[in-house]
């Protein structure tokens, strides 16, 4: 008897199948339509600079530590402001994952991934972006973050404790109150 | 000039039973897409139609590699026996009442002969590969065709019987009054499984089963002998679904239109009925198969054959 069950359940399924053939078709019509990405998705890795057009990064390297697949490369250099910059900053696309480990990672909210995942390219060489690639002129999601507003370091133009939260360094060297 | 038109008309007939097997591999993408609501094909040319230009392009550009641990001249045999041992069944298949290549009395052997052939070129394949996944695949087909060879046979005893002849042009004017799937009903249905299988078709795909074997007895082939497996598979489902007209569906039997357009009109049904079963239905085990094929589709055809004789009996 069961037999039975099954061959009318397979009716029942080729029929149901059947019918599909009156309903609307779900494919998205990719280039001609584009793909609706929320605000969130992580696709391609862009470097963002500050509101005063400075980038960001601070060559810290951390990026490159926590990134699983180790596609990120970059090399430290202090510009004369005395601020860390990256000489060279390189991520080679045909590895990384998007997992956004190095977005986590970075303290100055530099590299960020973003809603763009047309990346293909025809030769794979074309898939390493260099830092001019992946540089953009805008802060990226996180607008009025900027890393030295709030840290201690020392730059041009800003001493220790001139941040209005900071106290002024004590100098452990005088015995004067 | 008799022989010469009949040379034309066998030719016609074999050339456009393969430009058709070739716009099926299409046709089945697009309507498998129709079905499970996306597009298939259509992007190169308008609406896809180039689609099968660029398909030709691709595999006759295809480096055709032969391994070099293959047994080679089996290996190259084995896609050129499985193209042509159906193909060839369409010249008994009558496409009208005066149109069929060969009138052969024994039509219905000729067709059971070439489908017990065509398991060769899968054992071939499966076997000269020297692949582990192509022998499964083989080994599969081997069990599948234990199964339905035996009620392949069987469910065409019926409608020989009411036709009193082997002969395909007697078995489709027996059909004049009642088309033989209402008193066949049965055997119908064991046929119309008995030829999904003999296609390997889904769900009777065990041999070469993408998921699991990851192509099963054809892994090892490429460029245009894939090609020729290929469209094998889909000669077959012309022939087996041609078949099905002219065996239980009164073959160029209809009304009003033209003989020619019924048959072609029943032979696309049932192609689409092919697709349509591939698009809804799992791959059972393949013990599972013969469990069917053995217990089940085996003493329906038995009952069947029995029934037919009994109320042949009782008419006489
Ligand atoms: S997204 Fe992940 S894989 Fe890609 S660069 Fe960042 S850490 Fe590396
Ligand atoms: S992108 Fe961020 S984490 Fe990476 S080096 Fe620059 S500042 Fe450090």
């Amino acid at each position: 008897m069961s037999i039975i069950k099954i061959l009318v359940s397979q009716i029942r399924s080729i029929w149901l199948t059947f019918i599909n053939i009156f309903s609307k078709r779900e494919t998205i019509m990719y280039p001609e339509k584009s793909v609706y990405l929320a605000p969130r998705y992580r696709g391609r890795v862009i470097l963002s600079r500050n509101l005063n057009g400075e980038e960001r990064c601070v060559a810290c390297n951390l990026c490159a530590v926590a990134c699983p697949v180790g596609c990120i490369s970059l090399k430290k250099s202090i510009s004369k402001t005395n601020r860390w910059y990256p000489k060279f900053f390189r991520i080679n696309f045909s590895r990384c994952i998007f997992c956004g480990l190095c977005e986590e990672a970075c303290p100055t909210a530099a590299i960020q991934l973003i809603p763009d995942f047309e990346l293909s390219e025809y030769k794979r060489q074309d898939l390493v972006y260099e830092k001019e690639d992946l540089l953009i002129s805008g802060p990226g999601k996180y607008s009025d973050y900027d890393f030295y507003h709030f840290s201690g370091v020392e730059i041009e133009g800003k001493k220790k404790g001139n941040l209005d939260y900071e106290s002024n360094p004590i100098d452990v060297k005088t015995l004067l109150p | 000039m008799e022989t010469k038109v009949l040379i034309i008309e066998s030719i016609l007939v074999l050339f456009l039973t393969l430009i058709c097997a070739t716009i099926m591999s299409i046709v089945e993408r697009r309507v498998l897409g129709l079905l499970q609501n996306r597009y298939g094909p259509n992007r190169v040319g308008w609406q896809g139609t180039l689609q099968i230009v660029a398909d030709m392009i691709k595999i006759l550009f295809k480096e055709d590699w032969i391994p070099m641990f293959s047994r080679k001249a089996i290996f190259v045999f084995a896609p050129i026996l499985s193209f042509l041992s159906l193909f060839l069944v369409i010249a008994i298949v009558p496409i009208s009442s005066n149109f069929v290549i060969i009138d052969l009395d024994i039509g219905i052997l000729f067709f059971l002969m070439m489908a017990s052939l065509s398991v060769y070129p899968v054992l071939f394949a499966g076997w000269s590969s020297n692949n582990k996944y192509a022998l499964l695949g083989a080994i599969r087909a081997t069990a599948q065709t234990l199964t339905y060879e035996v009620f392949l046979g069987l469910s065409l005893m019926g409608v020989v019987a009411r036709a009193q002849s082997f002969n395909m042009i007697d078995i489709v004017n027996s059909q004049i009054l009642l088309w033989n799937c209402i008193p066949q009903f049965f055997g119908f249905v064991t046929f119309f499984i008995a030829g999904l299988a003999l296609c390997h078709r889904h769900p009777f795909d065990q041999p070469e089963s993408e998921q699991e074997l990851s192509d099963g007895y054809h892994i090892e082939y490429s460029g245009m002998k894939f090609g020729l497996f290929f469209i094998g598979e889909y000669i077959s489902i012309i022939i087996v679904s041609s078949l099905i007209t002219t065996m239980f569906f009164g073959g160029w039997f209809g009304f009003g239109l033209s003989a020619i357009f019924w048959f072609i009109f029943k032979t696309m049904f049932f192609a689409f009925l092919f697709i349509l079963i591939r698009a809804s239905l799992p791959r059972p085990r393949y013990d599972k198969i013969m469990l069917f094929g053995w217990k089940f589709c085996f003493p329906l055809t038995l009952i069947n054959l029995v029934f037919t004789a009994f109320f042949m009996l009782c008419k006489a």
